[in-house]
């Protein structure tokens, strides 16, 4: 869990998003959003990283399936810019196909987590009393368990495939957004339009979906891009645990670990472009995520 | 305070009480059931009837539940046949292992992160403010388990500055050679700064906009007066907060600095448990690492409300979190 999602819920409900410059329009939060210069730089990191790992294999053409040990950990030269690794595998390549797993796994993971975590967080805060407090306490208890340990169990008994990987870590990841968007709807609920669509007659859902939902977006938006962050640091630490997605399909985090048993080879080619890949990417998730609660005007201890 | 106290101590307990029936749940996940799952795919239907019976897991849901609980709460973790000892005595002889490794990492990423967080916030938008936030940036974007293998590196392999193995045994032999434990440390409180002293750097700020700031500053307060004596003290409060909330994210930490140290905590345990697919450690590790957090979660609003008197005085103690 990266700082943000762990400071995010200490605000407390008395800045929900909604108060800041809720009418403006979202032109004048895309300027600002644009104005920003880290975070325009971390939105174009991550769109090169994307095109580089889901266009990158159509240029550039290697094998990803068939080890080839006659040509294990050859140094960067002609023919394979970054080397190959400890099976032969072109690492440039390797590292294309790494980042799709790794992408898809966290944007997935990042979705799961949102949806679910909003409607169950909407849904709360929309119910309030006794309701709220029993949805919040199992909240409270699963964010309890440090995630790791939660994942290393979920990862011994379903084997990680992609889609396994992407509901188990967006099912440990829920919690805050969950949170976030509770603290959202408590004070929305008492808007006079929920109370006049109320009045109205709408029914609930359509109430949390249509005017709950909706003007939290602001906070949903920005918690998602860390949520992406976190969850590709996860699945890389998975990953180093010997539970990520076995070969030949492969992750930024599992290139690197594989990469560490060879450091006192020198064979830095595998170690450094998955680290720094990683690192890239997170690190630009979270400048897009700083670059959005500024847009939305967010209290900056929230995300 | 009492009101407040005892509203935060039963919520606490409901909390508690929620993670044991996780807890029961994840043992109903185990693929097989859990007799299968424990006594492995050999077990002849005899041995499952009697191991269901013995643990109570033939009533129905609630009353194997309620058996169950009871007996975590009388200490009955389980029996892990992998390690051929109740789990309750392998977790005894692991936790305090792991408490001690987080709670020295946690003292001194706080020495660390309130200075630099402060410095950083008086220092806002110039160069060195710039700097620190991007060391602190990219270390929480690193993988904690490649900062542990770069320290290694750097500091056991090519300086032979401190071992690289954490000190083996019982909880004594710890101390017996603290050069061991550095590398450890330094890993959890690098990584664990790096989250601290930017939400520092972001409460100071909020404080120092505040209009007490301004008034000092116009009476003729020092710049550092000021600082100490109210911004600092109004900043903290919540970082008390920060390290109940952060307990989860401390602990995923020292679950990877243990297995690259190989430093004998419950992290290390449960890593080897899932390898040996022995569940019983796994969950027992799950709840006592979760009963752990939901305590120092409470013990840390406690602290913060003795702090500071509003968090008691709103009545709507639970708004946000």
């Amino acid at each position: 869990m990266s700082l943000e999602n762990m400071t995010a819920t200490l605000g407390g409900a008395d800045h929900p998003g909604a108060d800041a410059p809720a009418e403006a329009p979202g032109r004048v939060r895309l300027r600002a959003f644009a104005d920003n210069r880290l975070a325009v730089a971390g939105l174009a990191v991550v769109i090169a990283l994307t095109l580089f790992a889901f266009i990158g294999p159509l240029l550039y053409h290697t094998d990803q399936i068939h080890t080839r040990l006659a040509a294990e950990t050859l140094r960067p030269g002609p023919g394979h810019p970054l080397g190959t690794d400890n099976v032969g595998y072109d690492q440039l390549g390797r590292l294309m196909v790494g980042g799709q797993t790794t992408l898809e796994v966290a944007f997935g993971a990042a979705a799961v987590a949102i949806l679910l975590g909003v409607v169950w967080g909407a849904t709360a805060g929309y119910l309030g009393g006794f309701a709220d407090g029993l949805m919040m306490r199992v909240v409270d208890a699963l964010l309890a368990i440090p995630a790791l340990f939660l994942l290393i169990f979920l990862a011994t008994v379903f084997k990680p495939s992609v889609l396994m990987l992407i509901i188990v870590v967006g099912v440990t990841a829920w919690l805050v957004p969950a949170r976030l968007v509770r603290g959202e709807a408590l004070s929305l609920r008492n808007r006079e339009y929920v109370q006049a669509a109320r009045t109205m007659g709408v029914r609930p859902p359509t109430i949390i979906f249509r005017h709950i939902v909706t003007n939290s977006i602001g906070t949903i938006l920005v918690n998602a891009t860390f949520q992406v962050a976190d969850a590709i640091l996860l699945v890389a630490a998975l990953s180093f645990l010997g539970l990520g997605i076995s070969p030949p399909a492969t992750n930024w985090g599992a290139m690197l670990s594989d990469g560490l048993n060879y450091t006192y080879s020198g064979y830095w080619w595998l170690t450094y472009p998955p680290g720094i890949a990683i690192v890239l990417t997170v690190v630009a998730f979270n400048l897009i995520g700083d670059g959005l609660r500024d847009a939305f005007g967010l209290d900056t201890r929230r995300g | 305070m009492i009101r407040f106290l005892a509203r935060r101590c039963s919520q606490a307990l409901v909390v508690l009480l929620l993670v044991s029936v996780i807890i029961f749940i994840l043992l109903h996940l185990l693929p097989g059931g859990p007799a299968r799952a424990i006594l492995g795919t050999h077990a002849t239907p005899t041995n499952v009837a009697a191991f269901n019976k013995e643990n109570g897991l033939d009533g129905p849901l609630p009353a194997q539940y309620w058996h169950w609980l009871t007996g975590v709460l009388s200490g009955n973790l389980g029996f892990s046949y992998v390690l051929n000892q109740p789990v309750s005595s392998v977790l005894a002889q692991r936790l305090p292992k792991t408490a001690f490794l987080a709670g020295i990492s946690v003292v001194l990423a706080v020495l660390i992160a309130v200075p630099v967080g402060l410095y950083q916030a008086v220092r806002r938008a110039r160069i060195d403010d710039y700097v620190v936030t991007t060391v602190t940036f990219v270390l929480y974007s690193t993988p904690a388990f490649w900062v542990a293998l770069l320290l290694i590196d750097v500091l056991a392999v090519r300086l032979h500055l401190f071992p690289a193995e954490a000190p083996q045994g019982a909880f004594s032999t710890l101390f017996g050679d603290p050069s061991a434990l550095v590398l450890p440390v330094a890993t959890i409180t690098l990584v664990t700064i790096a989250a601290y002293s930017r939400y520092v750097r972001s409460s100071v700020l909020d404080e120092l906009a505040q209009d007490y700031v301004r008034m000092a500053r116009s009476k003729g307060a020092g710049l550092r007066v000021v600082l100490l004596r109210h911004v600092l003290r109004n900043a903290l409060s919540p970082v008390v907060t920060l390290l109940g909330v952060s307990l989860p994210f401390i602990l995923s930490g020292t679950l990877i600095t243990e297995q690259v140290f190989n430093y004998p905590g419950v992290g290390l345990l449960i890593f080897n448990a899932a390898e040996q697919q022995d569940y019983p450690v796994m969950l027992g590790v799950v709840l006592v690492v979760g009963a752990a957090t939901v305590v120092g979660s409470l013990l840390a609003d406690i602290v913060y409300a003795i702090l500071d008197p509003r968090v008691r005085a709103s009545v709507n103690g639970e708004a946000g979190r």
